[in-house]
């Protein structure tokens, strides 16, 4: 009985209430509040220090295109994923988490900050070109080469499924090449707005078809 | 996206049809689950952070932060359970709030009070000036014998269940009970005494 009168005295008491510091704080667990700039400065300083220290695998960064927020992430090895507005970030973590490595930290690396600056460049049409290196990891065997020939695409052309199949070596493999495209963990990156039905048709994309087609005329105009 | 996309992404059965052996990655992806650290940090940081200013004070609580959570970074990938996550870090915390507080203690107290008034000024810098658990009943936990402090601290600051607490501690589900039991009695003492 006693134990259980401690307690609910203990849970009043520790708990913050009554206290005038009771809402200052991030204290969503209870406890007593430690203030937002408490857990902010020890927060940028954890972050300044993982950094420095390089101790995690994969590095991410949102950046804000005409088309809406991208996420682009990347490891020591290249950009390893950039994922487009209608993707869920969220899932796009949980993703490089599970099929990258769970070291997943937000920061400016230099592979990302030139990811930024070229996507912009791009985006405003001053860029043809990407020019930063690419990590694979999230792709493999025939869809890779899939991407890889899609990325051979040069801009302001276009393909067909058929077309890449045939230049991925299985002319035959029009679905497959049509699902590898689908999952490209690299769009803009590798171009895969650039792939059409072979009717001329503009097809289908993660992006939304709008986009595909706004891009398509952004690299004709350019 | 890959081969080994989540079975209830809508791409799976696109990705079965792709034709291609199911080929892993170069580096063998663990379907662990585990999610990103960057969200683990958002979600139990705070609570870390709290739990380690309430064992060892603003300064050496927050230096402790930073060792645990630069530790639990580098190990993160090891861990098995993703439910396991909240009471690993606390465990990590836990022993860094200890080796705070060794160190702490293996510190020369020189007499010349220069060096001291430095260290106190460097610290300042980058870490919390104001005790942010002052005016509250949590500086009297910090008076509790250490292992009273550490069980009430860890039940009502971590808010971790007896049994998480026990495998922190290391010690039994019953001695984290009696540890609370005693520990709460001993602050209510303690606070009814408090002028203030």
């Amino acid at each position: 009985m006693r134990q259980s009168e401690d307690e609910v005295w203990a849970a009043q008491l520790l708990s913050g209430d009554g206290s005038d510091r009771a809402d200052a704080g991030a204290s969503a667990g209870g406890g007593p509040a430690v203030e937002d700039s408490a857990w902010a400065e020890a927060r940028a300083r954890l972050d300044a220090r993982v950094v420095d220290e390089g101790a995690f695998d994969v590095a991410f960064e949102a950046h804000e295109s005409p088309f809406g927020l991208l996420l682009v992430g990347a490891t020591n090895v290249g950009v390893v994923r950039v994922a487009l507005p209608t993707e869920d970030a969220e899932g796009v973590l949980a993703q490089l988490a599970t099929n990258v490595s769970p070291r997943v930290w937000r920061a400016a690396t230099p592979t990302i900050a030139a990811t930024r600056h070229q996507l912009d460049e791009y985006f405003e049409g001053t860029r043809h070109t990407f020019d930063v290196p690419l990590d694979w990891a999230l792709t493999a065997a025939f869809r890779r080469q899939v991407l890889e020939a899609t990325a051979r695409i040069p801009f302001g052309e276009t393909a067909s499924y058929g077309q890449v199949a045939e230049s991925a070596g299985s002319p035959k493999a029009v679905r497959a090449a049509g699902s590898a495209l689908a999952t490209n963990p690299l769009p803009i990156l590798v171009p895969c707005h650039r792939v059409l039905r072979s009717d001329g048709a503009v097809g289908q994309y993660l992006g939304g078809v709008p986009m595909k087609t706004a891009l398509l005329e952004l690299e004709a105009s350019a | 996206m890959s081969d080994v996309a989540e079975p209830e992404d809508g791409h799976a059965a696109l990705a079965a049809s792709g034709g291609a052996a199911p080929a892993r990655a170069n580096r063998q992806p663990r379907r662990s689950g585990l999610p990103p650290f960057e969200l683990v940090v958002e979600a139990h940081g705070p609570a870390v952070l709290r739990f380690c200013i309430a064992r060892s004070g603003p300064q050496a609580g927050e230096d402790a932060f930073q060792e645990a959570m630069i530790s639990a970074l580098r190990s993160y990938p090891e861990l098995r359970d993703p439910g396991a996550v909240r009471g690993w870090l606390f465990s990590i915390a836990h022993r860094k709030t200890i080796d705070a507080g060794r160190a702490e203690q293996r510190r020369p107290r020189p007499a010349g009070a220069p060096e001291e008034v430095e260290v106190v000024a460097d610290r300042r810098c980058h870490g919390i000036a104001v005790d942010p658990l002052a005016g509250t009943a949590w500086v009297h936990v910090r008076a509790l014998p250490a292992k009273q402090r550490e069980a009430v601290t860890l039940r009502y600051l971590a808010d971790l269940t007896n049994s998480e607490i026990a495998s922190v501690m290391e010690i039994s589900p019953d001695a984290v009970r009696r540890n609370v039991f005693e520990g709460l009695r001993r602050l209510r003492t303690l606070v009814a005494d408090d002028p203030g």
